[in-house]
C-alpha cells in the first residue's frame, strides 16, 4: 500500500510542472465568442440591460422564497405528523 | 498487493469459464460506435474530433456496463461480502477490482481502437506513445472513480441507474481532457504539446481519485 | 436557537430588502454598465456555493471516519443548499453573459465546472432521496469528491483563459462598489445561515419521529 501512495505522489509532482507550464495560445481575433467590449458594439447590437438585471433579481428572490416555502412546509408536515404519533404512542 | 493479484486471478478464472461480461461488453462497445458513425457520418466525412469523441463515450458507456456486471456477479453469489470477511487489507480488494476493470476496459479499447479507424478514418497510428499514454491515464481515472462506487451500490436498490447519476458528472473532467488530448494527436498535423498538457491533466486526476477512493474505501464498505 | 431564529431572520429580511437600493446606489461600471450589478447577486451566492459545499464534504468525512449522525444530518442539509445557491449561480450567470459577451452560455473552465459541482450535488440529493438504505454512505462519497471538484472550480479562471472575470476582480472593487458588495455577501451569508440551521432543524425532527415510528413498532 505504501508503494502504491508513493507513487501517486511521485505521479502528483510529474504532472503539477507540466500543468503549471503550460500556456494557452493567444486568442485569435475575431473567433466567436471573444470578449467584445460593450462600448465597442454598434448602438444596433447592444442589449438593453434592464430586463436582464430584473429578470436576475426575480429570479434570485423567487428561488429563495420557493426554497424557504418548501422548508417551512416539509417542517410544518413533520410536526403534524410527530404530534400525531405522540398521540398514538401512550395509548400503545 | 498479493491481495489484490489474487482477485485479479480469481475475477479472471471465474470470466474465462464463461467470457460473458467481456463478449457482451465488447459487443455493447461497437454497437455504439456504429450507432454514432450512423449518426454523424454523412458522405464519408465525419465533424471534425468525432472520433475522440466517439472513442471516449464508447469507453465510458461500456465501462458503466462492465462495472454494473462485474459487480451484479458479486452480489449475486453474495461473495463481495465473503471478500470483505476475509482477514486482508480491504484497499486491496479495491486494487483488485480495479486491476480486473482496468484488463477489461483495455480490451474493450483494443477492440474500439481498430473500429474508430475504420469507420470515421482517424490516424490512430500517427502517434501511438500519446494516444497508449492517455487511453491508459483516462480509463484508470474513470475505473478508479467507478470501482469504487459499484462497489458501494452493490447494496443499494436502483443501482442501474444511480451508478451513472453518480459517476458521470464526477468523471466528466476525465472525459474531456481524454477527448481534448485525444483529438489533438488524432488531427491530421498532431498537436503533441496539447497531448502532453491534457494527459498531464489526466495523471493529475487519477492521483486525486485514486487517493480518495483507496482512503474512502475502508469505512465504506465497512458494515455497521 | 428558536430565541435568537425570530430576530435574526428579520434581520436578513431587512438586509434582503435594503439591498437592491443599496446595489442602485453602487457606482456604475465603465465597460458594462447596468448589467454589471447583477455581479452583487451572483458572487456572493458562488461563494455561498462553495462554502456549502465544502461544509458538505467536511460533515461527510467527518461521517465516514467517525460515524456521526450528526454530522451526516448537516452533510444532508448543506447538500441541498449548494443545490439551491448553485442554481441561483447557474440562473444569474447567463443573465449577465447574453449582455456581456453576448451568449448565454459557453463551454469554458469556469463554466463547465462550476455546473459540474452543481451537477454532483444534485446526484448528492438523488442519491439521498432515492438510494434506500445505506445510501447515506454513498452520498458522503459522492459529497467528498465534490468537495475535492471545489478547488479546481475555484483557480480555473485563473489558470485557463477563460471569459470569465478572475476571482483577483473582488479585491480590486473600487470603494463605493465594494461596499455594496460586501454588504450583499453579508446578507447572503446570514440568510445562509439561516436556511442551513432550519435546514438542520428539519433533519433533526425527522430522525426524532424516526425513533418515534420505532418505538411504535415495538
Amino acid at each position: 500500500m505504501k508503494r502504491l501512495l508513493l507513487a501517486l505522489a511521485l505521479a502528483a509532482l510529474v504532472s503539477g510542472p507540466v500543468l503549471q507550464a503550460w500556456q494557452p495560445a493567444p486568442p485569435q481575433p475575431g473567433t466567436p465568442g471573444d470578449y467584445v467590449p460593450i462600448a465597442s458594439l454598434p448602438q444596433a447590437e447592444r442589449l438593453p440591460a434592464a430586463p436582464f438585471l430584473i429578470a436576475a433579481y426575480a429570479l434570485v428572490w423567487a428561488v429563495l422564497v420557493a426554497y424557504t416555502w418548501s422548508l417551512w412546509r416539509r417542517i410544518t408536515k413533520l410536526e403534524r405528523e410527530m404530534k400525531d404519533l405522540g398521540r398514538r404512542l401512550p395509548k400503545a | 498487493m498479493r491481495v489484490a493479484w489474487a482477485i485479479l486471478r480469481k475475477d479472471a478464472a471465474v470470466e474465462m469459464r464463461s467470457r460473458e461480461i467481456v463478449y457482451t461488453t465488447v459487443f455493447f462497445a461497437a454497437s455504439c460506435v456504429l450507432v454514432f458513425a450512423f449518426a454523424l457520418v454523412r458522405e464519408g466525412r465525419a465533424m471534425p474530433d468525432a472520433a475522440a469523441a466517439i472513442l471516449w463515450i464508447a469507453v465510458a458507456f461500456s465501462g458503466t456496463l462492465g462495472l454494473g456486471r462485474t459487480f451484479e456477479r458479486e452480489r449475486y453469489t453474495d461473495t463481495l461480502r465473503a471478500l470483505m470477511l476475509a482477514p486482508s487489507d480491504r484497499p486491496a480488494v479495491y486494487v483488485g477490482k480495479l486491476l480486473g476493470m482496468l484488463v477489461l476496459l483495455a480490451i474493450v479499447e483494443a477492440a474500439l481502437l481498430p473500429l474508430i479507424a475504420l469507420f470515421f478514418a482517424a490516424p490512430i497510428t500517427a502517434s501511438p506513445l500519446w494516444l497508449a499514454a492517455l487511453l491508459a491515464a483516462g480509463t484508470l481515472g474513470f475505473a478508479s472513480v467507478g470501482t469504487l462506487f459499484a462497489a458501494m451500490l452493490v447494496r443499494a436498490r436502483s443501482r442501474d441507474v444511480l451508478l451513472p447519476v453518480l459517476l458521470y458528472p464526477i468523471t466528466i473532467p476525465v472525459i474531456i481532457a481524454g477527448v481534448r488530448g485525444t483529438a489533438a494527436i488524432l488531427q491530421p498535423v498532431p498537436d503533441e504539446a496539447m497531448a502532453r498538457f491534457w494527459a498531464a491533466l489526466l495523471v493529475f486526476f487519477d492521483v486525486v481519485f485514486v487517493t480518495l477512493s483507496l482512503w474512502t474505501f475502508e469505512p465504506l464498505m465497512t458494515e455497521q | 436557537m428558536t430565541r435568537v431564529f425570530a430576530p435574526l431572520a428579520c434581520l436578513a429580511m431587512a438586509l434582503f430588502a435594503a439591498a437592491p437600493a443599496v446595489v442602485a446606489n453602487a457606482p456604475a461600471e465603465a465597460t458594462m454598465g447596468l448589467v454589471q450589478r447583477i455581479f452583487y447577486y451572483h458572487v456572493p451566492s458562488a461563494m455561498l456555493m462553495f462554502v456549502s459545499a465544502v461544509v458538505c464534504g467536511t460533515a461527510s468525512a467527518a461521517y465516514l471516519f467517525r460515524r456521526s449522525a450528526a454530522a451526516d444530518r448537516l452533510a444532508s442539509a448543506a447538500g441541498e443548499l449548494v443545490v439551491v445557491f448553485g442554481l441561483i449561480v447557474l440562473a444569474t450567470g447567463p443573465l449577465w453573459a447574453r449582455k456581456a459577451w453576448g451568449v448565454w452560455w459557453d463551454w469554458d473552465a469556469r463554466l463547465t465546472s462550476s455546473l459540474l459541482l452543481w451537477l454532483m450535488f444534485a446526484a448528492y440529493l438523488l442519491v439521498r432521496r432515492y438510494g434506500g438504505p445505506g445510501s447515506e454512505k454513498l452520498a458522503g462519497a459522492m459529497a467528498l469528491f465534490g468537495m475535492a471538484n471545489v478547488p479546481f472550480v475555484y483557480v480555473s479562471v485563473n489558470y485557463w483563459r477563460t471569459l470569465h472575470p478572475k476571482t483577483s476582480v473582488i479585491m480590486t472593487l473600487e470603494p463605493g462598489m465594494r461596499s455594496a458588495f460586501w454588504f450583499c455577501v453579508s446578507a447572503f451569508a446570514l440568510l445562509y445561515a439561516l436556511l442551513l440551521a432550519l435546514r438542520l432543524r428539519l433533519e433533526e425532527r425527522r430522525a426524532e419521529a424516526e425513533a418515534l415510528f420505532l418505538a411504535l413498532d415495538e
